[in-house]
């Protein structure tokens, strides 16, 4: 167990790196304490793969350090760090027994057989796989193979964290609900550092306590689900966060107000002259925005019905603006207005909260 | 155009991977197959394609039986989960290639693949070899391909499946339109109830190789004619609890019990199972219809808008989702309203009674 502190952060896999691009991460200070339920969240290709070799020892970093409980590991190989980590594809040795397969690591680290069988029984009732002990791990579906490389992943007693790469990307929506919430119930029961990487919110949002958001190789904001979906720092987290995301809509401004089109928008940015000339849009959640009496003049585009509510998009001049409303709620025929809630409507000049 | 399955049976090894299947499909409809990994969509898909043979059963394009056609002169395009490009062409040969083999001209070639590469955002990439492209890029060029010639069958096996989630929220926006200007019947398989809600159209609930229920998406998501189309349209699952009828009251095990609405005279005294989706619950809601349940939280999973609670009671597990932030620590105790006119009364056998 360990606190885990990154420090100063670069990598490039060219070497020569010259211009921004050339950096895999940029530039990352992060610190994650010891028993935390974190998120690693971005798109294909935004560098948390790469963070996450670096912790693992797989990657060695251009610059900075990692570090265990203040002490320096970049020296340290990957199987001395005493991380598990848990896959996309569930890694399962096929012609062993569910047994076995738990086993493993303990037996590799030289423990005697009552040791290793105390163990696994309970690592096998936590991931709910005692009474498949004996069978032989081919024969299993997805959902219980991925349940034996977790399993697998959470027998040593000793591991500074487990790093969970996509573990249900691949999995069907229900078996995903009950796999996601075993894992929330088990960092509850074990408080093990555990850390999830995806580049699917919801995921991310459910199961960390703390979501650290990434693009273009830098952190762009780590923050509580609650803070991320409330008070974006970057429009990329706006988007990214929310189903569908923020709607970011291009304005100008007059005197210290933000305008779309001829109509004054309130926020609760502090709007000053040294915002003009840069480019300036408003963030507003689609849960955020209602139909009103008066407000935005909009036209309904397209209603679409996902079970426990419905997706509205409209139209304002140019804009797409989407608002989400109850699955109960009759829509206005005509004249349709937005308003939206001032308290969580923001300016973001250059993508970056005013 | 119309596609007809009718009792289409595979078996594999002695194994029935398909049981006898009725379905047709028209061109103009977004017809969807919704089940888990392992309920038939794939199978389904080939068999509809001419690449996978059947033991029984016929298939029909247009009224014409075409079971022993082979895929080659079936005029059928394919999208697959995997992203499958040429890696050695360019993204403009890779979407012209089903063109080239239908020998077009020249003229009429550069004129397709700039059309659809247009409506696909693909225009910029056109030179590029499809190594250099990102996932979502990738997987456009396969279904620029599969767009681009008059294919009378478009089948589409779960193509968002491999795409990032933001991706695959644009292509949801992007793909109905595309797919709904064409003279084509189209066919789009998915294991997530969401994407077909979004989709609209027909859906096909598929169940261990069955065809469960099949009719328009909102109709078959309201309206699940049974226990197994109905849990595999919800997501998460629908919650399922075990009721007593007496006269025009439902009993839980616990002894929470209200009156049923409409028309439950004609039903008989008895025991039944009593389905709500987990949305249809609420926190101090006291309107007609609702009541109260309460349990111990497992856990609470905040998503940041919405919350979805796990909590158990003497009646069972729940799950319900509600808007709004509710944070609950495991052992909590939670007190609920849920919206009994809005569920769902099943007999023994799983069959709908009332919804």
């Amino acid at each position: 167990m360990a606190n885990i502190k990154l420090e100063g952060l670069r990598h490039s896999y060219v070497d020569n790196p010259k211009n921004d691009e050339d950096w895999a991460l940029k530039q990352i200070d992060l610190e994650w304490e010891d028993g935390g339920a974190y998120a690693l969240l971005g798109p294909s290709g935004c560098g948390k793969t790469t963070l996450l070799n670096i912790i693992s020892g797989l990657l060695q970093p251009s610059h900075g350090s990692i570090k265990f409980d203040d002490s320096e590991v970049n020296q340290i190989s990957t199987d001395k760090r005493d991380i598990a980590q848990i896959f996309q594809f569930p890694v399962v040795y096929d012609t062993m027994s569910v047994y076995d397969n738990l086993a493993f690591p303990l037996r590799n680290l030289g423990l005697d057989e009552a040791k290793v069988s105390e163990r696994v029984a309970e690592i096998a009732q936590l991931v709910e796989l005692t009474s498949m002990l004996t069978s032989r791990a081919s024969g299993l579906t997805a959902g219980d193979k991925q349940k034996i490389s977790l399993g697998r992943g959470l027998v040593r007693t000793k591991v500074n964290a487990i790093l969970f790469d996509e573990p249900l990307t691949v999995i069907d929506p229900h078996l995903k609900w009950q796999l996601r919430s075993k894992l929330k119930k088990l960092h509850q029961l074990l408080n093990r550092t555990m850390i999830y990487v995806t580049h699917d919110q919801i995921e991310a949002l459910t199961f960390a306590d703390k979501v650290v958001v990434m693009n273009f190789g830098e952190v762009l904001q780590i923050g509580t689900p609650v803070e991320l979906f409330e008070k974006p720092k970057h429009t990329f987290v706006g988007h990214f966060i929310g189903s569908p995301g923020m709607n970011i809509l291009p304005c100008k401004l007059d005197g210290d107000n933000a305008k779309l089109g001829k109509h004054i928008i309130e926020t609760a940015s502090q709007i000053t002259q040294n915002h003009k000339g840069r480019n300036l849009e408003i963030g507003i959640r689609p849960e955020l925005i209602k139909f009103s009496d008066d407000g935005l003049p909009v036209s309904i585009v397209k209603v679409s019905n996902v079970g426990h509510a419905q997706i509205v998009e409209t139209s304002f001049e140019d804009h797409k603006i989407k608002l989400i409303v109850d699955e109960d709620f009759v829509l206005p025929s005509n004249n349709a207005h937005l308003s939206f809630n001032k308290e969580k409507t923001y300016l973001y000049a250059d993508g970056w909260l005013v | 155009m119309e596609l007809q399955l009718k009792e289409v049976v595979k078996t594999v090894s002695g194994k029935t991977h398909i049981y006898p299947t009725n379905l047709t499909f028209k061109s103009g409809d977004f017809n969807i197959l919704l089940g888990t990994t392992g309920s038939g969509k794939t199978t389904l898909m080939q068999i509809m394609a001419g690449l996978d043979s059947i033991d029984s059963g016929s298939i029909y394009f247009n009224g014409a039986d075409v079971t022993k056609v082979p895929v080659q002169k079936r005029n059928i395009s394919m999208v697959y989960q995997a992203f499958i490009n040429y890696p050695n062409f360019s993204v403009f040969d890779n979407i012209a290639s089903p063109l080239y083999v239908a020998k077009l001209s020249e003229v009429e070639i550069k004129k397709r693949v700039g059309d659809i590469a247009e409506l696909l955002k693909l225009s910029p990439l056109l030179d590029h070899n499809p190594s250099e492209l990102s996932g979502g890029q990738q997987q456009r060029t396969a279904m620029a391909r599969a767009l681009v010639k008059d294919s009378s069958l478009v089948l589409l096996d779960e193509p968002l499946a491999n795409l990032d989630y933001k991706l695959r929220e644009e292509l949801r926006d992007e793909l109905p339109p595309l797919l709904a200007k064409r003279d084509s019947v189209v066919v789009y398989s998915t294991t997530e109830p969401l994407e077909a809600l979004l989709f609209g159209g027909n859906t096909a609930t598929l169940h261990k190789g069955k065809v469960v229920q099949f009719g328009p998406t909102n109709e078959v998501y309201q309206y699940p004619n049974n226990l197994i189309s109905a849990q595999v349209f919800s997501e998460p699952i629908m919650n399922q609890v075990k009721v007593i009828k007496k006269g025009n009251e439902l009993f839980m095990h616990s002894g929470v019990k209200w009156q049923i609405k409409g028309k439950s005279a004609n039903l008989q005294d008895g025991s039944y199972s009593f389905g709500i989706r987990p949305h249809h619950f609420k926190i101090g809601a006291k309107n007609d219809g609702f009541i109260r349940i309460s349990g111990t939280v497992d856990i609470s999973e905040i998503s940041g808008s919405d919350s979805v609670i796990h909590f158990r009671n003497d009646d069972g597990f729940w799950i319900v989702h509600l808007s709004g932030i509710h944070s609950h620590s495991f052992g909590n105790s939670i007190e609920l309203y849920m919206d009994t006119t809005k569920g769902i009364l099943f007999d023994d056998d799983g069959n709908t009674i009332l919804n």
